[in-house]
């Protein structure tokens, strides 16, 4: 009947069935908020290929199927799904998300030193809602937001972690969202807020994964704010369930004097993309964007971050690596934007591709914006298969040729798992790396 | 033909030269040694002209002109050339281009025809010989790719081409090893002349081995403790820098 | 080799300002102003053209019309300009003359006073041997030179509308096979309303012994340009061609929307040429020209080869990205440019690099200065198509920036469906170094003149890619773009 229908009305008719059952509902303010983003969604819809930072990454697989609201009965599947992510035996401080929604009972935060919140989003909009409200509903200007504004509209759950002035979290905050999907395809909306004030530090670890083989969509919104002085590392692990969409957009504030350290592997989901918006507001802020991104089978892996130098004396690292094998298609889409305001501005960017098989395929798009002179900024970008010559090296000293590849490959992708300064969060991301590698370094790509 | 008279310097705010004193004239030698830290490279950059470096007391005078009041160029036109410690590469800039434009702004300025490239090329090759120099140093890009070595070296050419009146060599002989060394002490010698003069800026005294200054002044703490004749330079080699520390009480009383 | 320097005046006797921004006073035929069908009939008939080719502009501008027109034009550049009245300016200004000169001779005084003036000697007794001139005066072919000579070898070089006329069978076959009618909004505006332009063919195995050079120029006011040069290099053939272009200083924006299609079969090579010397406009950003232009090789043939250098120093707005598609196995493209933006002027320039043909290689050298408030961008595409078996490309970028008003912005865009492909791309961005600088001062050289020895240091790479005295003029101009720059 709704032939002509676009693909983001679906949204509008279940905004409206949803919106009395979500948390905060009895905020003005946020009914407000919530009601403005899903105006704001409709009006935008879904961001196209027209879309310049979208230029290689098209939706219409995910808006082809309608996400129904999460079905939040419970199922034994969790626990099962949960123990590969876990971190053994190092101390940390763990929430863990079922479709969305926090569940307290496979969650463990343990004692926390003083100044230092870690909670869900659910339980502090009861709480102390007036914590909340400032962070929310800032103009948004992300590639992506479309889909912030959709998030804003259904988040009903995520992680906040609040660390007073000065407070330093030793173990670090494991973060952990779970898809157990039956009966239907669901769309989770995690929203998740780090507020760290001045002179504050903290490691963060998010890992995603999905139980099953049904289709479902994270559409998450990370929001981290870092006060003068502030140190945040942040790490991500996407290794979601093999038809699943992954959709995260973080916007990281930094202020003077902060540090702000991501690493984000990919590895997981059907069409997955992980946008990155840094804003060095601040002078003399250090920023580091470093990952991953591992891609196999039919799987589309975007990776798409853009660091602003507002301020002057900033400096900015990024390295991020890709492995793409089968029929996969990557993307990196880097952007380093100087202000005219951001002298002495140091940024440096590399993208390394490497290409498994005859179908597998890159774009890749790093991008200067650069509008102050007394600047040193410089990117690079390559793509192309493993070195012939390594591999030949290595088969002179009897390696077969199976086990070469693998342990070139490997190399590749542990330089950048080395450099994660979390023991826990590098020894896992390790494991997962580990788990995945056999199943390209075969070479059957070659023919 | 120089007269420094009490200056005083500050580059980014720091105090660094605090009072200096040395008259040099024509066709003399003098050599300026100290630790590291004393200045002796701020006083080469200040005689330049380099931005940032300020004179906060005293005056430089340079055949009686007023240093502080000549833009860079100015002064390199007037006939002060410094060698410097670390030469900058320039990319895509040929030596032979750039030292051939250099010659004729000085030359136009000095009411002297300017030179056509083969005019130059006999010069430059002229200089090369006397210097026993490789012609390379003029057919790559200026610096670049050079060895410490043939930076110093390519130095000296280019003073031995300018012709200045008043060359202030800062560290030339730095990093060098013994042959090299000769090499850019000959060719400071063959540039020795009575029209000239000479500051040699250095931290060990083993160029005066090879050239034979008039005057040695040691530096320390932005000012000159101690003046003397080449023997203080053996004296410094003796017994070290340790011995300022009685030095700087001598000169201050 | 001092066989190029009298065509090298193109970008000669430089001085403090922009020294071709005279006006020639010579009468002239128009158009109607606008653009219609009855004006595209008009130009078509005014060349006798046959009716094979009206049809094909006609197409060419009912696709406009129909497909660009209303979608405005391009905006995914980064440039910024008023939007263009098409309706407002003429498409066709010829100098007056009866019928076409039959020989030097017969061309106005007037015009060879300018060509003179600006340095183009049309008169060959005058010329030393080497460089045969193709002279555009506004939409119109007045001279070319060294005809008879080079015909004597099969080298056909000519005004465009001389090769509808003389050679229809050449001009059907290749024209719109590399930048199709439908190709974009300013290429189709070409195919619809060209007026002029050069043609070139190089017979198999003919290495073309004298350097061809066009030299564009707009007189006329409120004149849009829009030349189309077809350059076919046969079978073991080789060419080396050379394009400059000057306009007279005027307060309005003139169009000039180009279109080149180069061609080589089985190792052939074409290098292609450009000192662009538009007028920019003055110091704050009144007038200049939009040089809005669509430059294409196809490497149609094995082991064949073309290499686009450009000097982009004018033009108040230059949107302009010279390609190679690599279709010949072995087949190589070569893209190395300078490009210069000062005052209020804008670049959004580069290249594509399309991959089709197994062993393809190419590299992609660019310099980007930007000086004033002007505007730099590099943009450009490489893409390894599936079959491009051992494909490769080099890319470097780099930019300097002079002063803090000005911005320079480099977006590659790198496409690979072949693992054994290996692409490479690396960028800088910086300003001269004050280590640099005061290097340069303790030699006795003036600020101006540092920078100008120091950028012409940096954009050597490229420089060197050009014919040699046309590198030496080309060096002179980057002094002359950058004055007003140092502060």
């Amino acid at each position: 009947m709704t032939t002509e229908q676009t693909p983001g009305a679906p949204y509008l008719a279940q905004f409206a069935q949803v919106k009395a059952k979500l948390p905060g509902r009895r905020l003005s303010w946020l009914k407000d908020l919530r009601q403005g983003a899903i105006e704001r969604f409709v009006s935008l819809g879904f961001p196209t290929l027209k879309i310049e930072e979208w230029k290689y990454t098209s939706l219409s697989p995910l808006t082809k199927t309608v996400f129904g609201p999460a079905s939040q009965e419970a199922n034994g599947r969790a626990e099962e799904g949960l123990r590969r992510f876990l971190l053994g035996e190092q101390p940390c401080h763990r929430l863990v998300f079922v479709n969305g929604r926090h569940r307290p009972d496979l969650s463990h935060v343990g004692s926390l030193p003083a100044g230092v919140t870690i909670t869900s989003l659910a339980a502090m909009l009861e709480a102390e809602p007036e914590l909340l409200e400032p962070h929310f509903g800032g103009e948004d200007q992300s590639d992506g937001q479309a889909l912030v504004a959709l998030n804003t509209a259904f988040m009903a759950d995520g992680a906040v972690v609040k660390l007073a002035q000065g407070a330093a979290l030793e173990a670090p905050v494991h973060l952990i969202f779970l898809a157990t999907t039956q009966g239907g395809p669901a769309a989770h909306h995690p929203r998740n807020l780090i507020l760290a004030e001045p002179g504050s530090s903290a490691a963060i670890f998010e890992s995603y994964g999905g139980v099953g083989t049904e289709s479902y969509w994270t559409n998450v919104v990370t929001q981290v704010k870092a006060g003068r002085n502030a140190a945040i590392r942040h790490y991500k692990l996407q290794c979601e369930g093999a038809e699943a969409f992954h959709i995260a957009i973080t916007q990281a504030d930094l202020e003077s004097g902060s540090s702000y350290t991501s690493f984000v592997m990919s590895m997981g989901g059907r069409l997955s993309r992980n946008e990155i918006a840094a804003r060095l507001n601040g002078t003399g802020v250090d920023c580091r964007l470093n990952g991953v991104y591992l891609a196999r089978d039919r799987q589309h892996m975007d990776t798409s971050t853009r660091i602003e130098h507002a301020k002057p004396g900033g400096l900015s690292r990024e390295v991020y690596k890709g492995v793409i094998d089968g029929e996969a298609h990557a993307v990196f889409h880097g952007k380093i934007v100087v202000c005219p305001d951001a002298q002495k501005t140091d940024a440096h960017q590399l993208n390394e591709n490497l290409l498994l098989s005859e179908r597998a395929r890159i774009d890749t798009k790093p991008e200067l914006e650069i509008h102050a002179d007394d600047v040193k900024c410089s990117h690079g970008a390559n793509a192309g298969e493993l070195d012939s010559e390594a591999l030949f090296y290595l088969r002179t000293r009897g390696l077969e040729e199976e086990r070469a590849r693998s342990l070139l490959i490997e190399a590749f992708v542990a330089e950048m798992i080395d450099g994660v300064e979390t023991e826990a969060v590098r020894s896992n991301l390790r494991k997962f790396v580990s788990s995945w590698l056999p199943t390209v370094a075969n070479g059957k790509g070659a023919a | 033909m120089l007269e420094i008279k009490n200056l005083h310097a500050r580059v980014d705010g720091q105090q660094i030269l605090q009072g200096i004193d040395i008259s040099i004239k024509a066709g003399e030698v003098h050599a300026i040694m100290g630790p590291n830290g004393s200045g002796k490279s701020t006083l080469a950059f200040v005689l330049a002209g380099r931005e940032g470096y300020e004179i906060t007391q005293g005056e430089v005078l340079f055949e009686g002109r007023n240093l502080a009041e000549m833009k860079p160029e100015e002064r390199a036109r007037e006939g002060i050339f410094l060698a410097f410690q670390y030469p900058v590469e320039i990319p895509g800039v040929s030596g032979m281009n750039f030292l051939k434009s250099a010659l004729n702004v000085t030359r136009k300025y000095r009411g002297l025809s300017e030179l056509d490239a083969i005019e130059f090329l006999k010069l430059a090759r002229e200089k090369l010989k006397l210097l026993g120099m490789d012609e390379k140093l003029i057919q790559r890009a200026v610096n670049v790719g050079f060895s410490g070595g043939e930076k110093k070296r390519s130095e000296v050419f280019q003073m031995a081409v300018l012709e200045p009146k008043l060359a202030v060599l800062d560290e030339t002989d730095s990093g060098l090893d013994i042959d090299a060394l000769k090499i850019v002490a000959n060719g400071i010698n063959t540039l020795r002349n009575p029209d000239r003069a000479m500051l040699i800026i250095t931290h060990y005294q083993r160029l005066l081995n090879y050239v034979i200054p008039d005057k040695v002044h040691v530096l320390a703490e932005g000012r000159i403790v101690r003046s003397g004749g080449k023997e203080l330079a053996l004296e410094l080699e003796d017994k070290g820098y340790a011995m300022l520390d009685s030095a700087d009480a001598n000169a201050a009383a | 080799m001092a066989a190029t320097a009298e065509t090298v005046k193109t970008v000669k006797s430089v001085t403090d300002e922009y020294k071709h921004g005279f006006v020639t006073d010579i009468e002239v035929e128009r158009a109607p102003r606008g653009l219609n069908e009855d004006v595209i009939r008009f130009i078509s008939e005014k060349k006798n053209e046959p009716a094979w080719m009206l049809e094909w502009r006609l197409k060419a501008y009912r696709t406009w019309v129909e497909r660009f027109l209303p979608a405005s034009d391009p905006t995914w550049a980064r440039v910024t300009y008023p939007q263009i009245d098409y309706q407002n300016a003429y498409y066709y200004a010829a100098p007056k003359t009866k019928e076409r000169p039959k020989s030097l001779d017969e061309i106005d005084p007037a015009l060879l006073r300018t060509y003179e003036k600006l340095g183009i000697p049309l008169k060959e007794q005058e010329m030393l041997a080497g460089v045969a001139v193709d002279a555009i005066f506004d939409s119109i072919s007045v001279a070319t030179t060294y005809k008879e000579k080079l015909a004597e070898m099969g080298i056909i070089f000519c005004s465009f509308s001389e090769a509808v006329q003389e050679h229809p069978e050449l001009v059907r076959e290749y024209l719109g096979t590399v930048v199709p009618y439908a190709d974009n909004f300013f290429a189709t505006l070409n195919s619809a309303a060209f007026s002029d332009g050069s043609f070139v063919y190089i017979p198999p195995g003919v290495r073309c012994p004298m350097e061809l050079s066009t030299y564009f120029r707009i007189n006329a006011e409120n004149t849009g340009q829009f030349e189309r040069t077809l350059i076919i290099a046969d079978k073991g053939s080789y060419v080396s061609y050379l394009e400059g272009c000057t306009a007279p200083m005027r307060d309005e924006n003139q169009l000039h929307a180009a279109v080149v299609e180069l061609i080589t079969l089985d190792d052939a090579e074409i290098k292609y040429s450009t000192i662009q010397n538009w007028y920019p406009g003055d110091e704050n950003g009144k007038g200049g020209i939009y040089n809005f232009v669509t430059k294409r090789g196809a490497c149609r043939g094995k082991y064949s080869k073309i290499s686009w250098t450009q000097v982009e120093t004018g033009a108040a707005i230059t949107w302009k990205y010279p390609s190679c598609i690599l279709q010949g196995d072995n087949s190589v493209g070569e893209f190395s440019s300078v490009a210069i933006t000062n005052n209020y002027q804008q670049a959004d320039t580069g290249t594509k690099m399309i991959h089709i043909g197994k062993n393809t290689r190419s590299t992609i050298i660019s310099k980007g200065i930007a000086a004033g408030h002007g505007q730099n961008t590099y943009r450009g595409l490489v893409r390894v198509l599936p079959k491009a078996t051992n494909a490769r490309n080099y890319t470097q970028c780099d930019s300097l920036l002079l002063g803090d008003k000005c911005g320079a912005h480099t977006v590659p865009y790198i496409e690979v469906r072949n693992r054994t492909a290996k692409v490479e791309h690396e960028a800088t961005t910086s300003k001269i170094s004050d280590d640099q600088l005061f290097y340069c001062k303790q030699r006795g050289l003036s600020a101006e003149d540092a920078v100008t020895m120091i950028v012409n240091g940096f954009c050597k790479q490229v420089l060197q890619e050009l014919p040699m005295e046309f590198a030496v003029e080309a060096q002179k101009l980057v002094g002359i773009s950058l004055e007003g720059s140092v502060g």
